[in-house]
């Protein structure tokens, strides 16, 4: 079969590796190598070694941006999980209504982050105003919980979807065994319930760590990075280094920043690969 | 069974309405596609791409351009920017094929960005049909740009509000004139039922008003004194006043001072249009969002000049200048540069095109053929230096940056909710040392 | 112990009904506000009902639909959604398909490059992607799909091949035995199985090109192009205006169809997302 397979070959692998060709491969190496260029466009391109990176480091919004990216993230992985996951225990009650509730706190992970954002502006700016507070655009603490917000707006529904099929999963004889044992509901939901859903927790935690690191629309539409690039974060200052500058030197600029970013989630993605290999493994 | 049928429904809707909406692009795109044919078989002929500023034109822009490619057959594509995406759509289609031939810039500092693009204009009939050298944005011998809309701002005010206070325009010929009426309305705003000013809002909608248009007050006196037209170093001769004017419009406003920051430009707006303030600082650009159904007359409306108490007051006119250059793309296909340069010549030269940038669009162009235009404020601008009364010019063309507007605006937000003189000098660092090391930053 | 527990479900049923309806108020929030008159959406007056005088009915969806070639983009949107959720599907999952049971060093590579693609932000490739794809003139709603088929390659290669390791050889073997060629066995046999796969693949892949921002605003020719999501900027105007009653409109004409098709399809999209989660 493989040989018959292998002759066929053109018709089944080449339109998906032409386009991934076009669409990824390509574009990702001439990424790479004019990370280590000045450019304004693919064919001006002039080498200039390691510049670019050294200049980074020296970019104090890059800096910037990095810190509060890691602070929206940290705070967003917490929140979300942890509503999700409560979320899920309550559904999973047998509730009445609990098709109702869990259509409707997916609902938000449908609408495009550019639309969400819109609509937790407006929200957050009539917030703001009735209570004679700085609108969004003049306010940092505003822009970080508002991004917040709307980051667990839209991804708790998600999350609490996966928690409530890990939890649908554990044998229900398990939990009678505990029950029988005379464990009240508390230590069951610690040492019988959180343990066999570790593989959901790590997904969980996996998913909204690098949609927190990849943030973009919800960004652009919230705040735009203001006041003054507070808000802005890795992506965005990436794409305003790439687009709202002129001039030779932003662009490689740009570039490196974006190759450092994509190490940066790769390495993530690894650690948090290996965590859930590990895990599995002792189970 | 039940998913299939409504995948087949789905998919059936799905493909009607692409079916529909390639017929109802088919139109633009068969249009399109012979203009590509032609631009294949005429290649001599160009093409023209304008990508322009102002969401608010866009609609008239378009008309043009097909009235345009229908009266000369070239091919002429209008694209708007969505606001505040000028310049990252600008970098974002200059790096394509077919990149814009025509665009703007905001003044100096913005054509520093864009030098390497911009054909020089000297020679050129368009350059020629100016009617002032002043409206062209030069280097030496080089024209980089020139002007296309000429704009006026000031103080709107409601005269019917006006009279009802037991006052009229002509009683306002100073900045101390100004602050004796606002403050006497003031006193009697539960009693009348209107504020002077409308909310001086700091948001990003709004606060440009105060931290770059207000703002060019002090720096035009200040440049008059010195006889320049920009600078490395601002002295801040002006800033006592500029304060004055700035606690007159937060102390007499429709809202606390403190709450400033939570309103925007569409609240101030809306005040002004419920009757429920007297003056607004705006400009010509609004003629059209005041100006009709169910909305005011023009005789319900005039617009002052902001008196800040410096310079000679009574031959003081409007702020009058402009921040929108056209730029021709250098690096565009030289077919396509003289089609542009056709093209914008026609548009303020020609019957049509004087008509639609007047008309349609509300201009006041700086070109010999201009039609006279509609918008209140902008005759009345015209009215204003026919008596003699010498127009502000725009000079925050020439602030140093974007950081330092912001950094001026924030200490101006900062200032109105605690009036504090320490809090002033926040403002004055702002505007003074942010000058020096915004220019330092900018021009190395 | 029974009565006590009913008692604290009817507690917990009562928060999550407020929790719920809090839920779902910015949407509710942004339809009121959008049948208002534009002069009384302010930010004081966000929070109130429409009034007899303040009511504007359907007039700023009129204007939303009319002023900014609404309709145009909304046929770009499903098109280009359409096609490329087709051409992933089908595509990738003879793509996978072949990786699966080919084993060598060119499917291991293949594999993992997939799987790193998916991966990689979006901003490492953007510019690059913009030109490569300017180049080759892929910039109308007619071909964008092959970028959409290129860079969503990763995750659906990746999800159909994860089920394919699962099923047995054992019928394909049959029916190439029985004169099939590997086409007709793949659309015959393996497609059939592999549907499940396919509505999550789709549901995810047709959830990211719909909602799409930065990848049409870089790559599509916008001198004649826009999408839904693009659109929704154009209501803000040069001087800080922004049209409130019909962008509102707008936004509510964006998240109606998807809140139908949501409500319709919900427990295809749910089970799909989870399935797709999972194996993510």
């Amino acid at each position: 079969m493989e040989k018959a397979l292998k002759r066929y070959s053109p018709f089944f692998v080449l339109p998906t590796l032409l386009a991934f060709l076009i669409g990824f491969v390509i574009p990702f190496a001439e990424g790479l190598y004019l990370s280590f260029c000045q450019f304004t466009t693919v064919g001006n391109a002039k080498w200039v070694g390691l510049s670019n990176y050294k200049k980074i480091f020296s970019d104090a919004s890059f800096i910037h941006s990095f810190k509060f990216t890691v602070a929206f993230a940290v705070v967003a992985i917490i929140l979300i999980n942890v509503i999700a996951f409560g979320l899920a225990l309550l559904l999973t009650r047998n509730l009445r209504g609990t098709n109702v509730f869990r259509t409707v706190f997916f609902m938000p992970n449908l609408i495009g982050g550019i639309v969400l954002g819109y609509i937790w502006q407006i929200l957050i700016n009539c917030v703001l105003a009735q209570v004679a507070q700085p609108l969004l655009a003049l306010n940092s603490s505003a822009g970080y919980w508002g991004l917040i917000i709307l980051m667990c707006w839209q991804q708790v529904g998600y999350m609490m979807i996966i928690y409530i099929a890990g939890l649908q999963n554990i044998p229900d004889d398990l939990i009678e065994a505990a029950s029988i044992d005379g464990a009240s509901s508390w230590t069951t939901l610690w040492r019988v319930k959180l343990p066999m859903v570790m593989p959901s927790i790590t997904i969980c935690v996996f998913l909204t760590l690098t949609n927190s690191f990849k943030l973009f629309d919800q960004n652009l539409a919230l705040t735009g990075g203001d006041p003054n690039h507070f808000t802005e974060m890795l992506a965005l200052n990436i794409y305003q280094t790439f687009y709202a500058r002129a001039g030779m030197q932003w662009k490689g600029l740009g570039q490196a920043k974006a190759v450092l970013f994509c190490l940066l989630v790769i390495v993530i993605s690894v650690l948090q690969l290996r965590a859930t290999r590990s895990k599995e493994v002792q189970q | 069974m039940k998913l299939k049928k409504l995948m087949a429904l789905a998919l059936s809707g799905v493909m009607a309405v692409s079916v529909l909406a390639g017929c109802g692009s088919g139109g633009t795109k068969g249009s399109g596609d012979s203009g590509d044919k032609q631009a294949v078989g005429d290649a001599s002929k160009g093409s023209v791409y304008y990508l322009n500023f102002k969401p608010e034109q866009d609609e008239a822009w378009q008309k043009l351009a097909k009235t345009y490619t229908e009266e000369t057959g070239i091919e002429a594509t209008v694209v708007t920017a969505a606001s505040g995406n000028y310049e990252t759509t600008l970098m974002s289609e200059m790096g394509k094929s077919g990149a814009p031939t025509l665009f703007q810039v905001n003044g100096p500092v913005g054509l520093a960005n864009w030098k390497d693009y911009c054909y020089d204009l000297s020679g050129t009939e368009v350059y020629s049909q100016l009617t002032s050298d002043s409206y062209a944005l030069k280097d030496g011998d080089v024209v980089h740009g020139i002007a296309y809309v000429i704009e006026s701002y000031g103080i709107i005010v409601n005269k019917a509000l006006l009279d009802k206070a037991g006052y009229s325009i002509d009683d306002i010929k100073s900045f101390d004139d100004l602050k004796k009426i606002s403050e006497d309305i003031t006193a009697r705003s539960a009693e009348l039922g209107f504020a002077a000013f409308t909310s001086a809002g700091m948001d990003g909608s709004s606060d440009w008003r105060f931290k770059t248009h207000l703002a060019n007050l002090p720096i035009y006196f200040e440049y008059q004194d010195e006889g320049i037209g920009s600078t490395d170093a601002i002295k801040g001769t002006y800033l006592d006043n500029y304060r004055n004017i700035w606690d007159l419009y937060i102390n007499n406003s429709t809202c606390a001072p403190k709450e400033l920051a939570a309103k925007t430009g569409d609240d101030s707006r809306n005040e002004f249009l419920d009757q429920k303030a007297v003056f607004f600082q705006n400009g010509s650009w609004e003629y059209a969002n005041l100006v009709g159904d169910g909305k005011f007359t023009d005789d319900d409306l005039a617009m002052i000049p902001i008196y800040i108490g410096a310079g000679d007051e009574a031959s003081q006119g409007l702020c009058t200048g402009t921040e929108n250059y056209w730029c021709v793309n250098s690096q565009a296909d030289e077919n396509d540069i003289a089609a542009t340069l056709d093209f914008i010549n026609w548009c303020v030269t020609s019957e049509q095109g004087t008509k639609a940038m007047s008309e349609d669009m509300g201009f006041v162009i700086p070109f010999k053929q201009a039609q006279e235009s509609p918008n209140l404020f902008v005759k009345q601008d015209a009215e204003m230096t026919e008596a003699g009364k010498t127009p502000v010019s725009w000079n925050f063309t020439t602030m140093p940056s974007e950081e330092w507007k912001n950094g001026v605006g924030s200490a101006l937000t900062a200032y109105a909710a605690d009036q504090s003189d320490a809090n002033w000098d926040a403002v004055v660092s702002a505007f003074v040392d942010g000058w020096a090391t915004e220019y330092q930053l900018a021009n190395g | 112990m029974k009565k006590r527990n009913s008692v604290v479900n009817t507690i917990w049923v009562v928060i999550l009904s407020i929790a719920s309806l809090l839920y779902v108020y910015p949407i509710i929030m942004i339809l009121l506000n959008s049948l208002k008159k534009e002069t009384a959406i302010s930010t004081s007056s966000a929070f109130k009902l429409p009034t007899a005088e303040s009511f504007n009915g359907l007039q700023n969806y009129v204007n939303a639909i009319a002023s900014k070639g609404f309709l145009q983009s909304l046929g770009y949107s499903l098109f280009i959604t359409l096609t490329s959720v087709i051409a992933i599907l089908i595509c990738c999952s003879m793509c996978a398909w072949f990786i699966t049971r080919v084993k060598g060093k060119l499917s291991q590579a293949l594999y993992f490059l997939f799987v790193f693609s998916m991966v990689v932000p979006f901003q490492m490739v953007m510019f690059t992607l913009s030109q490569t794809a300017d180049t080759l003139n892929l910039n109308t709603p007619w071909n964008i799909w092959v970028i959409y088929l290129g860079f969503g390659a990763g995750l659906a290669v990746f999800m159909f091949a994860g089920f394919m390791k699962s099923i047995p050889l054992e019928v394909e073997e049959a029916s190439m035995i029985d004169g099939c060629n590997p086409l007709q066995t793949f659309f015959l046999i393996v497609l059939p199985m592999l549907k499940p796969t396919m509505v999550s693949v789709g549901i995810l892949e047709a959830m990211w090109v719909w909602n799409d921002y930065l990848l049409p605003t870089l790559v599509l020719d916008i001198k004649k192009y826009k999408t839904i999501p693009m659109l929704i900027q154009y209501f803000r105007g040069s001087y800080g205006r922004v049209e409130m009653g019909p962008m509102m409109a707008c936004i509510m004409l964006t998240v109606i169809p998807i809140v139908i098709v949501y409500l319709v399809g919900q427990k295809h999209i749910i089970k799909g997302v989870a399935a797709g989660a999972v194996k993510g």
